[in-house]
């Protein structure tokens, strides 16, 4: 299978009209669905413009006939000038690869009602709930359409073009009060209540407002059948959002029989930072940080995601140098993230802090590195349009860099991977809690649109960096991880072999680190006044250590914001199959299953 | 006789000159105000909860390379009801705001809330979003600010040890939670989830609010 991915030909390079799956799809729904879908006639708009009444069967076609059976990203678009909203499908292909199919489906902004996926694609679950939260487009035919990042009472759909929220100053940054004048306002003063809050003109508490502990129940089947002959009832147990294993504000509301778990409901939102809202605010350039701190453990990835796309649009050319340097950080990122997703699954599992304090001396001489290159150790803010914000430091922790992370790469984490995989990988206790639990099936880890670990230690080989290769990775030589058991031991093991590959393609990266020295690091054309020369969409996918990190990026002409942002987050997605994950095996278990997908909340709640 | 330095009224026992060297006459809190605040600021134990990015560096900081086990802050306490101080490790989001209250509220006294980094303090980069509670100091009283986005982890131990000195500074005579009425036992309602949070003391604030919107309306219908 992995060999069907190498030698897919790409998107663009390809030469004959069918010899691009994509194209071929496009052609054949268009012919097969004539008058239910057409080209989309927007300039720079890829894909196809589908019916509301015929998205359901043009998906089956997609999944079924045409092999695009991978449901990657939702999103939920205000066309406010049209009054229209719209629903973007990406769907790919895990076999071919290369790129994705684009529908876009649009309906009246007053009456918004698009048939739901979730039948044909389970993994569009949480992202049409998010889109009715985020943009009130309902869903038809959704087994359970309720808000999922606000509650249910939040007045109103926020990330609508014309909703404002409390400390609302203008649509588009940089703000009248802090430029030119730079009379800064404080938000608060302006405020009838001193605080970030706003309600409803005419709105009078009635003292029966949403009650967190109790409504958020209501959507949990609360089953009382006894078992015949035994008078037993399933038990509610709510973990979370404060509880030591959730790894921060998550919270699992579980149905028990006994120990046994047969229901499990993800409540999340108690990270929700609107990202995306203060996105369309920003100018292109200011989201950079922002994106910091979505997955905060990987910053660097995240944002090479997101200039990807921005790349895209404005058609910015990377310099050499700035690529290696670039790979070089997104690798090292995944590295620092498996350490410690692995430590963080290890004290699930009851290894109490040991292996994590193992790692945690790489990670810091990691992040000692971050700290020299880009001056902060997490959030490090270092991509820009075209390249990197700085080039490397002449040296870390007194020594020349070259020098430190020739020590770093084939010495000292070699050394920490072997001593762990020493210490836990044949460990008795580790291999009884984790093996054949929380199996998914490869069927189901496509169904439910996981991605990264969780998706390939399922089997299925399936890594954006083969599969549509960004930045350098094409001319890198380095396999895709893949273990087949689909359990908490494989995905334990694949993150093992995934750090390894990352050496592998550092080891590469470093001659070409030395042979561009001294060459620029960044592009040519403006980063902080930049206006994007065309309208137009785009999408920059990379393979972040969670899984597959995409960016939705739209743009008008000479607009200096994004029209759309919009973040297909690894870790959000990965949870649709927790569920299905957790069923049959006992509470104890759900701890350890969760710590086995990796999430971190920043990006799940965005 | 002479007379207590601290309380001229009360006198104190002359000691005799070969004792000098062994016996000290201190008025009794000042004897037992280091003691007890040794005994607290060297067992600090944090509530066991990270909310944000700034959650990570607090990890760091306890492990080994910054270790606040160093000053007795290690023992992270799951439940409310051990732990000493609460440290508000990131965003504060209006979901997450009446848990937090609650978790609070479940705190014994003499009880400490580190609001660590930007978010917590003010919210941070996130405060103009329509989600985020623009800094835990409107529901909780906060002891401690640390900035930084997130505060590195030696800030953080700047920041623990502030809080040291200030426990330092305090005396079991003047403490407020060994007496009736004590303003730091007060139980902060939790804020409940409208259409927006509510801050049920500013109930009437948004009353009266609702009543200018409907006297616009009529005003308007009027004209
Ligand atoms: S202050 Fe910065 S690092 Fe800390 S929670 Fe807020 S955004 Fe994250």
């Amino acid at each position: 299978m992995t060999e069907s991915i190498l030698n897919t030909p790409q998107a663009g390079s390809a030469a004959g009209i069918y010899e691009n799956p994509v194209d071929e799809a496009i052609a054949i729904l268009k012919e097969r669905y004539p008058g239910a879908v057409a080209d989309d006639p927007r300039d720079n708009y890829s894909g196809l413009v589908v019916n509301a009444g015929s998205i359901v069967e043009v998906a089956q076609a997609l999944r079924d006939d045409l092999g695009f059976n991978y449901l990657s990203s939702v999103t939920g678009v205000d066309l406010i000038e049209d009054n229209k909203l719209e629903v973007v499908y990406h769907a790919y292909s895990i076999e071919k690869g290369g790129s994705a199919v684009v529908l876009h489906v649009q309906v009246d902004r007053d009456d918004p009602v698009v048939p739901s996926l979730v039948p044909i694609f389970p993994g569009a679950n949480f992202q049409e709930r998010e889109a009715w939260d985020m943009m009130g487009i309902r869903f038809d035919g959704h087994p359970d359409l309720r808000r999922i990042l606000t509650w249910d009472e939040f007045h109103g759909h926020p990330l609508r073009k014309d909703w404002h929220e409390p400390f609302y100053e203008a649509d588009h940054k940089p703000f009248g009060s802090r430029w030119p004048g730079g009379s800064v306002r404080r938000a608060e003063e302006h405020n009838p209540f001193g605080k970030n809050v706003q309600y409803p003109p005419g709105w009078v508490p009635t003292g029966e407002e949403y009650e967190v502990e109790t409504n958020m129940y209501e959507g949990v089947t609360v089953s009382r059948e006894a078992t015949p002959g035994l008078k037993t009832d399933k038990v509610i147990v709510n973990m979370g959002p404060q509880h030591p294993s959730t790894h921060g504000v998550f919270r699992m509301v579980v149905t028990l029989d006994g120990e046994t778990i047969v229901g499990l409901k993800p409540v999340m939102g108690y990270l929700h930072r609107n990202h995306e809202k203060i996105g369309e605010r920003n100018t292109f350039i200011q989201n950079i940080p922002y994106t910091d701190r979505l997955d905060y453990i990987s910053s660097m990835s995240n944002n090479h995601g997101y200039v990807l796309a921005v790349e895209k649009l404005m058609g910015a050319e990377v310099t050499e140098r700035a690529e290696w340097i670039r790979i070089l950080m997104v690798e090292l990122t995944r590295i620092v993230n498996h350490l410690w997703a692995l430590g963080f699954l290890l004290n699930d599992l009851g290894a109490m802090q040991t292996p994590m304090l193992y790692f945690y001396i790489e990670r810091e001489l990691i992040l000692d590195f971050f700290e020299a290159a880009a001056g902060s150790r997490m959030m490090c803010n270092y991509m820009r349009f075209g390249g990197v914000a700085y080039d490397l430091p002449d040296d870390v922790r007194g020594q020349p860099t070259m020098q430190f992370l020739h020590d770093l790469i084939y010495d000292r984490i070699p050394k920490a991977l072997e001593q762990g995989d020493g210490l836990m990988t044949g460990n008795e206790i580790l291999r009884n809690r984790s093996i054949g639990v929380g199996y998914l099936s490869p069927e189901d880890a496509i169904a439910y649109s996981t991605a990264g670990p969780v998706l390939r230690a399922s089997g299925i080989p399936y890594d954006v960096r083969r599969a549509e290769p960004y930045s350098y990775y094409e001319h890198l030589d380095f396999d895709v991880a893949v273990r087949y058991n689909g359990d908490i031991y494989d995905r334990f093991r694949i993150r093992m072999d995934e750090m390894r590959q990352s050496l592998r393609i550092i080891e590469q990266v470093l001659p070409h680190l030395k042979a561009t020295e001294g060459q620029p690091v960044v592009g040519s054309k403006p980063q902080y006044a930049l206006r994007m020369p065309a309208n137009g969409e785009a999408y920059g996918r990379v393979e972040n250590p969670k899984g597959e990190l995409g960016y939705y990026v739209t743009a008008k002409r000479r607009s200096s914001n994004p029209e759309r942002y919009h973040v297909r987050a690894p870790s959000f997605i990965n949870l649709t199959a927790l569920e299905k994950m957790t069923v049959g095996h006992k509470v104890a278990d759900s701890v350890a299953i969760l710590g086995s997908i990796d999430i971190v909340l920043g990006e799940v709640d965005r | 006789m002479t007379t207590s330095p601290t309380d001229p009224g009360t006198p104190t026992p002359e000691v005799p000159e070969e004792l000098r060297n062994n016996v000290a006459i201190t008025p009794l809190a000042k004897l037992l105000d280091p003691i007890y605040n040794w005994s607290r600021r060297n067992s600090l134990w944090p509530l066991g909860f990270g909310l944000a990015c700034c959650a990570i560096e607090m990890i760091c900081a306890a492990s080994s390379r910054y270790d606040f086990a160093r000053f007795g802050m290690e023992v992270f306490r799951a439940t409310p009801r051990q732990a000493d101080v609460m440290i508000i490790s990131g965003t504060v989001t209006k979901k997450m705001v009446p848990t937090i209250v609650r978790l609070y509220n479940q705190m014994a006294e003499p009880r400490y809330v580190i609001s660590m980094g930007a978010c917590a303090s003010g919210g941070g980069p996130f405060k103009e979003g329509y989600s985020v509670v623009d800094g835990i100091d409107k529901f909780l009283p906060v002891d401690v600010y640390i900035p930084g986005c997130p505060p590195t982890p030696q800030a953080l131990l700047n920041g623990m040890i502030a809080m040291q000195e200030k426990i330092d500074n305090q005396s079991i005579a003047s403490a407020p939670w060994y007496r009736k009425g004590d303003p730091t036992a007060e139980v902060v309602p939790v804020p409940v989830l409208g259409p927006d949070l509510v801050d049920v003391r500013q109930l009437d604030v948004i009353k009266e609010e609702a009543a200018k919107v409907e006297a616009e309306v009529e005003t308007a219908v009027n004209a």
